[in-house]
């Protein structure tokens, strides 16, 4: 049996977590979370650690020269340089709405890149 | 000379919550000015996620969580919002309140109101503050600073970078630089702890192989026009440097993530009692400072690592100045709060005897502590106890305190809030 002690990242609270595995990397329990979110990153951190990506795309004609993007959801944590290297060199055109979709499926990873604050086209 | 029944001073996360929350509790006449283009404040370069999921239950970035208020306070009717305009004073003078701002477009505004609300928010601590040796060549910048010119600037200001303090803005920036391209040597903290959030270590420098080094300070800085290196050393218990333990960084960039100051020149120009350790106003449950019908609210008051602490705050700070706004008076004398034992600060540092509901006493500890317990007593009595797996002086704590309890206690006596090992 193996124990790995990992820190919740699903929210600000950061709980630490304590997860025992059998010698097939099986999940016999998982402690320290103090909500069920914690249980779910635990399981997912084991199989296929996931996280939230953002950053920010340049705008052509608006009131602002960049919007920032975010992964629509978690994606997973290998992929995070393909996202980035995906996300330079993208122009959008003003206006910009929050939750646009900046690129589909970004770097293959099965989440969509999405705006996430508005910019107005120049007056 | 212009009325209003609230004004409220800054259009960040606090500001914006204060203002939606005196409009809930029936005050028509309110004003927002906000020195900034638009309303959001700090948030607007906050790009990373990991907002309002304690409000919202959604994991939001800094633009989106400030979005959802702006909208709202944009639509409101009792709510006037003046972006682009700056606050240069604010005075109590016969029982109203004297706010002095300027913009372009109206030139030198002299505003009156029933109740203020001071939410200006927070400021990096210069570098000056730290007095590193050596040259002052280009190449060093608060991490706030290059957040900004980042996330909103689209430049990065350096390739490879060395971040002393680790604060959560010098953390998210490590990540954020290193996506782009940048490679961050290394995470310097004078501490044996950081000061940012555990899940911030784990995200942003774990998962790139960042080593934070703790006790560690940069003692030298080289380079005659540009950034080339910097030397650090680790300190001993006394945060003194240990000779023989310096090594030479080359790097173009440093940041440095050193702590928040809140921004309270117009709180002292008004008179309000401030707290030595908070920097911010000494305030009661309603967060109102000890000049009566000035509220302050948010990172102005005490820094805040999370901004649903903020908006919560700040709801509290809206919903006192409607009261206050409306002849609503706090009677029933008072108790003050302390903290003792290893807690820093408690906030609010008074509570008002007579209370419909339950008042929550924030506090941060000074160090870290596993396995501890904190409470709060009155003397021999105690109202509260709890244990903590971990407290960290990143993360704020906070305690419950119910409306029976408070009416039992004495006039005057003192909350203490304490860890005991
Ligand atoms: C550089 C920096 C980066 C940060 N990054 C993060 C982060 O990544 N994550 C996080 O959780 N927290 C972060 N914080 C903390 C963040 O400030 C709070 O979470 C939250 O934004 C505080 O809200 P606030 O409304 O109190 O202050 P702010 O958001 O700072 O808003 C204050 C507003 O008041 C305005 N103002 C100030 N003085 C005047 C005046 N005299 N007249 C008119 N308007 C005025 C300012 O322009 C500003 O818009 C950061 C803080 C700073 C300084
Ligand atoms: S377990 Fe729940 S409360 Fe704890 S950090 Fe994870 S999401 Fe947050």
């Amino acid at each position: 049996m193996a124990v790995k002690e990992m820190i919740c990242v699903a929210c600000p609270l950061g709980c630490g977590l304590r997860v025992e595995l059998d010698d097939m990397n099986n999940i016999l329990s998982i402690t320290g979370n103090t909500c069920k979110r914690g249980e779910a990153y635990a399981r997912t951190e084991i199989t296929n650690p996931m996280r939230s990506f953002t950053s920010t795309v340049r705008v052509n004609g608006g009131n602002a020269p960049f919007v920032s993007v975010k992964s629509k959801t978690a994606m997973p944590k290998d992929l995070l340089f393909a996202a980035a290297e995906a996300t330079r060199g993208v122009i959008l055109q003003a206006p910009v709405a929050i939750g646009d979709c900046v690129i589909a499926d970004v770097a293959g990873c099965g989440v969509d890149l999405v705006a996430t604050n508005r910019v107005g086209s120049k007056n | 000379m212009s009325n209003y029944d609230i004004i409220v001073i800054g259009g960040g996360p606090a500001g914006m919550a204060a203002a939606l929350e005196a409009e809930k509790h029936g005050v028509k006449n309110i004003l927002l000015l906000e020195r900034a283009e638009t309303l959001g404040g700090i948030l607007e370069q906050c790009i990373h996620t990991g907002f309002g999921l304690h409000f919202f239950g959604e994991e939001l970035s800094g633009p989106e969580y400030a979005d959802r208020f702006a909208v709202q306070t944009e639509a409101s009717c009792a709510i006037t919002v003046k972006t682009d305009t700056m606050v240069l004073d604010v005075q109590a003078q016969d029982g109203t309140h004297i706010v002095t701002a300027v913009n372009k477009e109206d030139g030198l505004l002299a505003l009156t109101a029933a109740a203020v609300v001071l939410a200006m928010g927070c400021r990096e601590r210069p570098r000056g503050a730290l007095n590193i040796a050596g040259t002052r060549p280009a190449g060093i910048l608060s991490a706030g600073t290059a957040q900004k010119y980042v996330n909103l600037d689209g430049y990065m200001p350096g390739k490879e970078v060395v971040i002393l303090g680790s604060g959560d803005i010098g953390l998210i920036m490590a990540r954020r630089m290193t996506l782009e391209g940048a490679k961050v040597k290394m995470v310097c903290e004078l501490m044996p702890y950081s000061s940012g959030l555990t899940r911030n270590i784990v995200q942003c420098l774990d998962d790139f192989d960042i080593p934070l080094k703790l006790s560690c300070t940069v003692i030298e800085i080289h380079g005659a026009e540009h950034l080339e290196a910097v030397t650090i050393a680790k300190v001993d218990e006394n945060r003194r440097p240990i000779a023989g333990t310096e090594e030479t960084i080359p790097c173009d960039s440093l940041l440095l993530s050193v702590g928040l100051i809140p921004e309270n020149e117009l709180t002292r120009a008004c008179g309000a009692a401030m707290d030595r350790v908070t920097s911010g106003a000494v305030v009661n449950e309603s967060r109102e400072t000890s000049i009566p019908g000035v509220f302050a609210c948010g990172n102005v008051l005490h820094v805040h690592d999370l901004v649903d602490y903020v908006t919560l705050e700040s709801q509290l700070a809206g919903a006192g100045a409607a009261d206050y706004v409306q002849g609503k008076r706090a009677t029933g004398g008072e108790v003050t709060t302390q903290g003792i034992n290893g807690v820093r600060y408690v906030v609010p540092q008074r509570v008002g005897r007579a209370q419909s509901e339950a008042v929550k006493l924030y506090f941060r500890v000074g160090q870290v502590y596993k396995n501890a317990c904190v409470r709060v007593r009155c003397g021999d009595t105690i109202l509260a106890q709890k244990k903590r797996p971990r407290l960290a002086p990143g993360e704020m704590e906070d305690f419950l305190i119910k409306p029976d309890q408070l009416a039992s206690l004495p006039h005057d006596a003192v909350l203490t809030v304490e860890v005991v090992a």
